[in-house]
């Protein structure tokens, strides 16, 4: 579980970035809270500083719009979906809990990868 | 219309036979290719993919669910000529590719020397002359670069990072001045100087030294700059030749109105090709920017197949983008000669900053944002709102 802020830091249309195992964007969208990963799968960039558009994120380099609940791109450039986290608030204080399951697609190369080793 | 032919098979042709199923077309579409690959990303041919950090497969622009598009693909062969009321494509290899609607989005092409060149001299353009170039750019390699435009000064960074000596010859006194500015252009001067890369402006190409490989370029002050690699950066030209006598209208690229549509119905036009009525600067304007390739298509396959097509305002603001030694460069709008510019957030010589360019109306036209994501997504926005 990551420590993320006041929930008074991130009024409704912001976003942060937060450290885990790899970097997590987390928004506020009209008070409902959602956290992906924060890196463009489609190429370096940081999702946090991206333009909000309803429950979508649009990548602040090449406009690639991924869905914060799903974390699916919505067509070019971006082709693979950014992983989503759980939120949650307690005391007015916003945790992100990083999801151990990375996207689809790395699930289905990881278990390419353990079907070989076996 | 039952078939329609793209002509072009990279990003604004791809993206406009996606644009054409999006909008509903379910009849044949061909697609022509003047290169033998399958679609690819260009930005990445002087960025990650020239520094090795980036394969042929990273830069694939078809997806998997590309295979429901049901495209005819036609690679490897350049049309040639058009018969615009027959709607007949003729290719390089004597066919003939029949069809009821086209889409013009045939690209550009890296303007040359108008002489030969020695070995050791190349332009960036195409994946095979990016696979040509990385191959001769080793650690310690003497690589001078002729034009400090983007594509000159993307390599140049680059290549320093890659252990290369690097020299930039332009005839402007700044790098991207033309985009830029001049007192911009100089904050991109001093990013240079501090990566260790020469600049040498105010400097024109006399002369390819080497024969048959190149020793080194002279100067027309009479300077000689010592090379192991020639960088020839100097532009790029539209790929319309074949439709010259065509009856399509050209003028610096295939002239358009603002949704696409040539002066030939049923002909429509997209991308670096396409000089197209820019609603933004209410003129026409030729782009060769990555998201004019990207999102331009969709407005014509539109117009082509007769429907109404509204995109976001701000993908009306021209935009591009450049990285260079690890820094993100980004700009939009339109710079004209009467524009001030101010910082409006950060230092340019500092860790990141936004600048504004205004018009002698004291209208803001455009803004340039060195590793400054946020901001400048919301000043494109301000940008596209500001009539």
């Amino acid at each position: 579980m990551i420590f993320v802020g006041e929930l008074s830091d991130l009024p409704p249309g912001e976003s942060v970035r937060v450290e885990g195992d790899v970097a997590i964007a987390v928004f506020n969208v009209d008070g409902e809270l959602h956290a992906i990963d924060d890196t463009c799968t489609h190429q370096d960039a940081s999702l946090s500083d991206g333009w909000l558009e309803g429950c979508a994120v649009e990548c602040p380099l090449h406009a690639a719009c991924f869905d914060l609940r799903t974390g699916r791109p919505d067509g070019p450039p971006a082709k693979k979906p950014v992983r989503t986290h759980e939120v949650s608030l307690h005391d007015g204080l916003i945790y992100v809990h990083e999801s151990t399951r990375a996207g689809a697609d790395t699930v289905a190369a990881a278990d390419a990868v353990a079907e070989e080793v076996s | 219309m039952e078939r329609i032919t793209v002509v072009g098979a990279s990003l604004a042709g791809l993206s406009s036979a996606r644009a054409l199923r999006n909008h509903g077309f379910d009849g044949r579409i061909t697609v022509i290719g003047a290169e033998k690959h399958a679609p690819y990303d260009r930005p990445p041919l002087s960025k990650e993919f020239l520094a090795g950090d980036a394969s042929e497969d990273d830069i694939r622009l078809a997806e998997d669910d590309d295979a429901e598009l049901e495209i005819d693909w036609v690679l490897g062969r350049a049309a040639t000529a058009l018969a615009p009321r027959e709607r007949h494509v003729l290719l390089d290899d004597g066919s003939r590719v029949d069809s009821d609607g086209l889409v013009l989005a045939t690209g550009a092409r890296a303007r040359t020397l108008p002489e030969s060149v020695p070995d050791g001299v190349h332009t960036l353009r195409t994946l095979d002359d990016a696979h040509a170039l990385r191959r001769e750019l080793a650690p310690g390699a003497r690589l001078v670069v002729i034009g400090a435009g983007f594509i000159g000064t993307e390599i140049a960074s680059t290549a320093a990072g890659l252990g290369c000596e690097v020299d930039v010859v332009d005839a402007a006194t700044v790098p991207l001045e033309r985009v830029l500015g001049a007192e911009m252009g100089a904050v991109c001067s001093r990013l240079h100087a501090r990566n260790g890369v020469r600049l040498h402006p105010g400097s024109r190409l006399a002369e390819l030294l080497g024969q048959p490989r190149v020793s080194g370029v002279r100067l027309t002050d009479g300077r000689e700059l010592p090379a192991d690699v020639v960088v020839v950066g100097i532009g790029a030209q539209p790929n319309v030749e074949w439709l010259e006598g065509s009856g399509v209208s050209l003028d610096d690229g295939i002239r358009t109105d603002a949704r696409g549509r040539t002066n030939i119905p049923e002909i429509v036009a997209a991308g670096d090709c396409a000089n197209a009525y820019r609603t933004y600067t209410a003129a026409p304007m030729r782009l060769e920017h990555w998201t004019n390739a990207l999102h331009q298509p969709a407005a014509s396959a539109a117009a082509l197949l007769g429907q109404e097509h509204t995109a976001p305002a701000h993908h009306a603001v021209p935009y591009f983008w450049s990285d260079q030694y690890g820094h993100k460069i980004q700009f939009a709008g339109h710079r004209t000669e009467d524009c001030t510019v101010h910082v409006d957030e950060g230092n340019p010589d500092g860790d990141g900053f936004l600048a504004v360019y205004t018009n002698a109306h004291g209208s803001p036209t455009g803004v340039l944002a060195i590793d400054r994501g946020r901001s400048f997504g919301r000043w494109r926005r301000r940008l596209a709102a500001r009539e």
